[in-house]
């Protein structure tokens, strides 16, 4: 616990959390990044037949360094009545629920900031406290737009906190373990019916968990079909109408951010995570390096599943929204974990 | 650490929340003067649970569910008042007084 | 009085004598502790209802962070969740469904200040009283908490005590938490029933 060596260098161990910290901080910006190219400004301009931003850089890859550099010169505002520390304060505490999400997710043998025990129950309670920040931000812009988008979110996010949670509760009976690295060396040493060929991924077994994991973060993420609370045509952009600035700014990394931390929680879940099936006799050394781009590689592609949704889909009415939790949603879940606990106990 | 560390400060906190419950008439903030309450007993009860065993830490996540199902209950007859008087004032609400 | 001056006299010399007093833990407990009791004198004086729900939170997340010093992890976690996540957010819920003025409002607080300060003082000044009388300056031990659970081995010790907790609500606490599940359905359906418009 005091110290581990790592490339021939004794380190202490608040040495190793600040080289995590950083490192992973990078990488989350990076992927973040990424993301937004691929997806926001590329992936959409294919599906609707134009080419998308080409200017900045080779195929426009250098526009989101030209957005960042837009929205820090604009003037900060805040409204003549806001309630300015608490408008103030709102991005800060959504980015933070975000950031700490990451804390828990590995990426490799060694690669996590803090391998704690109670993994995934500790990486979807700080995602429930985003929902703070967005009704602090609704109450604090003085602005009846703002309240009733805010208002609109956090009924959203609490009616879909349940079937997220419920929907991991048949993924932690079959790993037998909240543990997030547990559950990454279940997947991997497991077997279907005596076949260890590709370790045993949830999604299989845990089908139905898995959908109603990407429902329950695809309206977690306020994105469309989902996204009444920032619905424009209704509410101009629900709790963020005042925000300009770094502010925005601040709102568009963290809603990014989540889709990507959601996404690395639902592979590492769902699809094996870093790991690579047990049978594929990888040694430790090997999955320093393969791990964190193979998990890299499965987020994006889950991200790109969440995109791909909210480009598709029309968006809700507010009752239709609260009945698919609360009528379809959450008894799924249920039914699941029943069934899983009697599949667990019966094999 | 000390075991009286903990213990004054969940008697402050304790403190803290029934002078607030005496005070305050709004009927949402003397709910969140009894969650400060609530939650300096909890703390009780996990410090004691390093004394005598897991079941303190059992007991506190029981009154954790307890205290959601209590703030459930609570503001939905705190909707209801607002919704019939347009206030949610509980000194005023003394008709049945004989 | 007398009592307070000979405890603290006890913990400067403990601190001597104790090679196990842990300085940063008992730095982040007094860090979180003078912010949890600001934080709530603000949230039974605040003039601003919201800002008392926002007071709140920093209580409540300062008890979670008493809980992980205390070691209980799953409780922490459960703290954050629950009333962070779900009871603060009602509440704040609640207040902006109702009435939630920005800046200061004068009717939150009835005219029984000098009942409340007494009462407030009263008992703190009987729990502490009797706090101090009964405990001393107990030390906590987690060692031989942890070896009483059977784990001796700190490097599964964590683990090992969120499993204690499990095995204690399906085992020894089984019928409490059934009727806890009762208790839920009820209070669910209650619910439901008050806030029904019909």
């Amino acid at each position: 616990m005091s110290s581990t060596v790592l490339l021939g260098l004794e380190l202490a161990y608040w040495q190793q959390t600040a080289i995590r910290v950083l490192v992973g901080l990078t990488a989350l910006l990076l992927l973040t990044g990424g993301v937004v190219y691929l997806y926001l400004f590329k992936f959409v301009s294919f599906m609707q037949s134009r080419l998308g931003p080409m200017e900045a850089g080779p195929f426009g890859s250098l526009q989101l360094l030209a957005e960042v550099g837009k929205w820090l010169q604009k003037e900060d505002i805040a409204p003549d009545r806001a309630d300015k520390f608490i408008f103030g304060l709102a991005p800060a505490v959504v980015l933070a629920s975000t950031f700490l999400m990451f804390v828990v997710i590995p990426a490799g043998p060694n690669a996590v900031i803090a391998d704690l025990h109670t993994g995934i129950y500790f990486a979807l309670a700080v995602s429930s406290l985003s929902v703070i920040g967005v009704l602090m931000a609704g109450w604090a812009s003085a602005n009846k737009y703002s309240l009733m988008g805010a208002l609109r979110a956090g009924g959203q996010l609490i009616a879909y906190e349940l079937p997220l949670i419920l929907s991991v509760v048949g993924v932690v009976i079959m790993a037998g373990s909240l543990n997030l690295q547990d559950i990454v060396a279940a997947q991997a040493n497991g077997a279907i019916f005596g076949w260890d060929g590709i370790g045993n991924p949830f999604i299989l077994s845990q089908f139905v968990g898995f959908v109603i994991f990407m429902i329950a973060v695809q309206a977690e993420l306020t994105q469309s079909p989902f996204d009444m609370p920032i619905a424009e045509s209704e509410l101009v952009a629900g709790y963020q109408v005042e925000y300009s600035g770094i502010k925005f700014l601040v709102y568009f990394i963290a809603e990014f951010a989540t889709a990507v931390a959601f996404a690395a929680i639902a592979s590492t879940l769902f699809l094996g995570g870093w790991d690579l099936p047990a049978s594929w006799g990888i040694g430790d050394g090997a999955m320093h390096v393969i791990g964190p781009i193979n998990i890299s590689i499965k987020a994006v592609l889950l991200v790109g599943v969440v995109f791909w949704a909210r480009f598709s889909l029309p968006r809700f009415r507010e009752d239709q929204l609260q009945a698919l939790a609360w009528k379809v949603l959450i008894p799924l879940s249920l039914a699941n974990i029943v069934l899983t606990s009697i599949f667990k106990v019966a094999f | 650490m000390l075991l009286n560390q903990f213990l004054l400060l969940s008697a402050i906190l304790f403190c803290i929340g029934v002078y607030g419950v005496i005070v305050r008439r709004n009927g949402v903030l003397v709910l969140m003067s009894i969650e400060i309450i609530l939650n300096a007993v909890n703390i009780n009860l996990v410090v004691f649970s390093t004394y005598w065993g897991i079941g303190g830490q059992v007991f506190a996540l029981f009154i954790i569910s307890i205290a959601a199902a209590e703030v459930g209950v609570g503001l939905a007859i705190v909707l209801l008042i607002y919704r019939n008087r347009r206030s949610i004032d509980i000194d005023e609400l003394d008709e049945l007084k004989g | 009085m007398t009592g307070l001056v000979a405890l603290l006299a006890q913990v400067g010399t403990e601190a001597q004598v104790d090679t196990t007093f842990d300085v940063p833990a008992n730095v982040v407990f007094a860090v979180t502790a003078v912010f949890m009791i600001v934080a709530a004198l603000r949230v039974v004086t605040t003039k601003n209802i919201v800002h008392a729900a926002l007071w709140l939170i920093i209580v409540l997340g300062g008890v979670g962070v008493q809980y992980l010093l205390l070691q209980a992890e799953f409780v922490a976690v459960t703290q954050f969740l629950v009333y962070l996540g779900a009871i603060v957010v009602l509440i704040l819920f609640g207040v902006m469904l109702t009435r939630a003025p920005l800046g200061v409002s004068t009717d939150l607080d009835n005219d029984l200040k000098p009942l409340g300060i007494g009462a407030g003082l009263v008992l703190a000044v009987v729990m502490g009283f009797a706090l101090i009388q009964s405990f001393g300056a107990d030390q906590l031990d987690f060692r031989a908490y942890d070896s009483a659970l059977g784990l001796d081995d700190p490097q599964t010790a964590a683990a090992g005590r969120t499993g204690a907790v499990a095995d204690g609500i399906f085992g020894q606490y089984l019928i409490p938490f059934e009727m806890i599940s009762v208790l839920l359905l009820a209070a669910l359906i209650g619910a439901i029933v008050l806030a029904r418009r019909d």
